[in-house]
């Protein structure tokens, strides 16, 4: 196609108005997703104060007397993503390892693969898979476990941030230069020692970022707790226990046929605000980590 | 063939030539004195190619022995058979004996113990090599390593191998400084008291100062040349100048050959083999 100068002028100003458009239709959506979350949380706050949100310590939004206390869904919410981590540091560090320093080019090839592929799962099967087959696993090991718990549904996460842990690690790791390595195994170091006190360290703020951003992922994941850990608010660390996450509560309300402008439909936004403001210190944390990563080697 | 026609016009201009060729049989010299390694008809491979063909060669204790050879020459991979750095990676194999005196272990033989190996036949790279820690820590590591915990002894060993690298004045105030606070001459001393403080008997140096400036280079071949006193000496080079500055036995290399190898006084003036001369006189390379 042969089109004349002014044509390609035209057809270059077009583009860049369309390119502009999208780039300004993500920052109005991310603007106005904060605006709705602060507004309506100011309407909740006009009814209880947020004195009452960060000190009472029952959260009963359904019952007559009705408290706001946040505590009962944020320990949830921790406990969770605490048992969460709890599977998947070690596991993720054991994995990265392995693929980093051990694994023929083969091997990883395929295994990468797989373990990212876990992202792609809906969660709402992860959420099933928790409640009918590994609950139910775990009910036959510990006893009193309930049906509904924060151990089953803190265990699948772990797995489930997997792409998070251990990819990201093997990702730092792999980034540490080959001559370093090769210093260590000149000095007659074994595979295990250079991967342990050389690779390791190097590559230690990247692999803390990975498990950062891992946490505010199973902090703000959702269908598998609301599926999995019961809908009752209990400030509890007992792991067989059903609890509420923050999440939890949210997708339970916003089910519920509530009146809109309600003190319980607005409490959705408050719960909703604080969450926000907990992944957003996760991910900055995890961002800051990131940029060291290219310390000088 | 140009490297041919080459040959033959320094050929004709040196009339003395031709006598040289007759000597073919002594391209490869044997140094007098004791031997620390010895190459016996070692080839090595890369997968299904041949890196290193026919290599025999003795390395002279408590000198310093220097490979030259252009680029792809496979000095480096000679090298790093010595210490079995070839072992990280798969698809390498070796066939003859190179052999570690006085004990006689047999380097090329895939059974010995390449971590007792290669504490004993250090090396420094290319690229200083630091490892993110602190200065200390560095030259610390290969002691910790081999199992010395006393941590007076440590301090000892470490303040000792800083001195016999002429790094010691200038951060004995910051050992707990990381690595790469140090200029890129100092990082490559680092590397050279890493390598020395676990006292090995021979020391590889793979193009040691490539990556450094004029200053930094003639601190390291200070440094080689005082180390000699003490340990058997290796170094791949790209600089004919600093081969013929520090050494005292130059092998030249070719495709994969060991062309000549004599007394570095002796390769630098009168070389037996063209290939030789033509390389040292910059005809190629």
């Amino acid at each position: 196609m042969f089109s004349s100068v002014a044509h390609k002028k035209i057809l270059d100003k077009l583009m860049l108005a369309v390119f502009f458009t999208a780039g300004l239709i993500t920052i109005f959506i991310t603007v106005g997703i904060v605006y709705v979350l602060l507004s309506d949380s100011i309407e909740f706050f006009k009814e209880v104060s947020i004195k009452e949100f960060l000190t009472e310590k029952e959260w009963t939004p359904v019952f007559a007397t009705k408290k706001f206390g946040i505590w009962p869904l944020v320990a949830g919410t921790f406990l969770i993503a605490g048992i969460a981590m709890l599977v998947s540091i070690p596991l993720g560090l054991l994995i990265a390892i392995y693929l980093s320093e051990y694994a023929s080019v083969k091997v990883k090839e395929i295994a990468k693969p797989i373990i990212e592929f876990l992202e792609a799962i809906p969660t709402v099967v992860f959420g099933y898979f928790t409640l009918l087959f590994v609950t139910p696993i775990l009910q036959k090991i510990v006893p009193n476990l309930e049906g509904f718990n924060s151990l089953a549904p803190g265990i699948v996460l772990g797995f489930m941030i997997l792409p998070y842990t251990a990819s990201m690690a093997e990702d730092a790791m792999k980034g540490v230069p080959q001559r370093i390595r090769e210093a260590s195994y000149a000095l007659g170091a074994t595979k295990l020692r250079t991967a342990l006190t050389i690779v390791l360290p190097a590559a230690v703020s990247g692999i803390v970022a990975g498990f950062i951003l891992g946490a505010s992922r199973a902090i703000g994941e959702t269908m598998v707790v609301a599926i999995a850990a019961g809908m009752y608010p209990n400030l509890t660390l007992d792991p067989r226990e059903p609890v509420q996450t923050m999440t939890g509560y949210i997708v339970q309300v916003a089910l519920g046929d509530l009146p809109f402008g309600s003190i319980e439909y607005l409490s959705i936004f408050a719960v909703g605000l604080a969450l926000f403001l907990i992944a957003f210190i996760f991910n900055s944390i995890a961002l800051w980590l990131r940029s060291r990563i290219r310390e000088v080697y | 063939m140009v490297i041919g026609s080459m040959i033959e016009s320094i050929k004709n201009f040196f009339s003395f030539t031709a006598e040289r060729v007759s000597e073919m049989g002594n391209a490869i010299q044997k140094p007098e004195g004791e031997i620390k390694l010895e190459v016996k008809d070692l080839n090595f491979y890369y997968g299904e190619f041949r890196a290193l063909k026919n290599i025999n060669l003795k390395i002279p204790t408590k000198k310093i022995t220097a490979l030259i050879g252009p680029s792809g020459c496979g000095k480096t991979t000679l090298l790093r058979c010595f210490n079995r750095m070839h072992d990280l990676y798969p698809g390498s194999r070796y066939e003859g004996d190179i052999i570690f005196h006085p004990e006689g272990i047999n380097i090329a033989n895939p059974k010995i113990d390449v971590l007792d190996l290669r504490r004993r036949i250090g090396m420094v790279f290319q690229r200083p090599n630091p490892f993110p820690k602190s200065i200390f820590e560095n030259v610390a590591y290969g002691l910790r390593v081999n199992g010395v915990r006393d941590k007076k002894l440590i301090q000892e060993k470490v303040e000792w191998a800083l001195r016999a690298s002429a790094l010691w004045d200038e951060v004995k105030d910051r050992l707990n400084a990381n690595a790469y606070s140090l200029s890129g001459g100092q990082q490559q001393r680092l590397c050279i008291a890493r390598a020395i403080a676990i006292e090995p008997d021979v020391l590889l140096f793979d193009e040691p100062t490539s990556a450094l400036d004029p200053i930094s280079t003639s601190k390291i071949e200070e440094l080689i040349m005082k180390l000699k006193d003490r340990l058997t000496i290796i170094i791949v080079t790209h600089n004919m100048q600093q081969a013929a500055r520090v050494s005292d036995w130059t092998g030249f290399m070719y495709l994969g050959e060991l062309i000549e190898f004599a007394n570095t006084q002796k390769i630098f003036t009168v070389p037996s083999q063209k290939l030789t001369e033509d390389y040292i006189t910059g005809r190629f390379g």
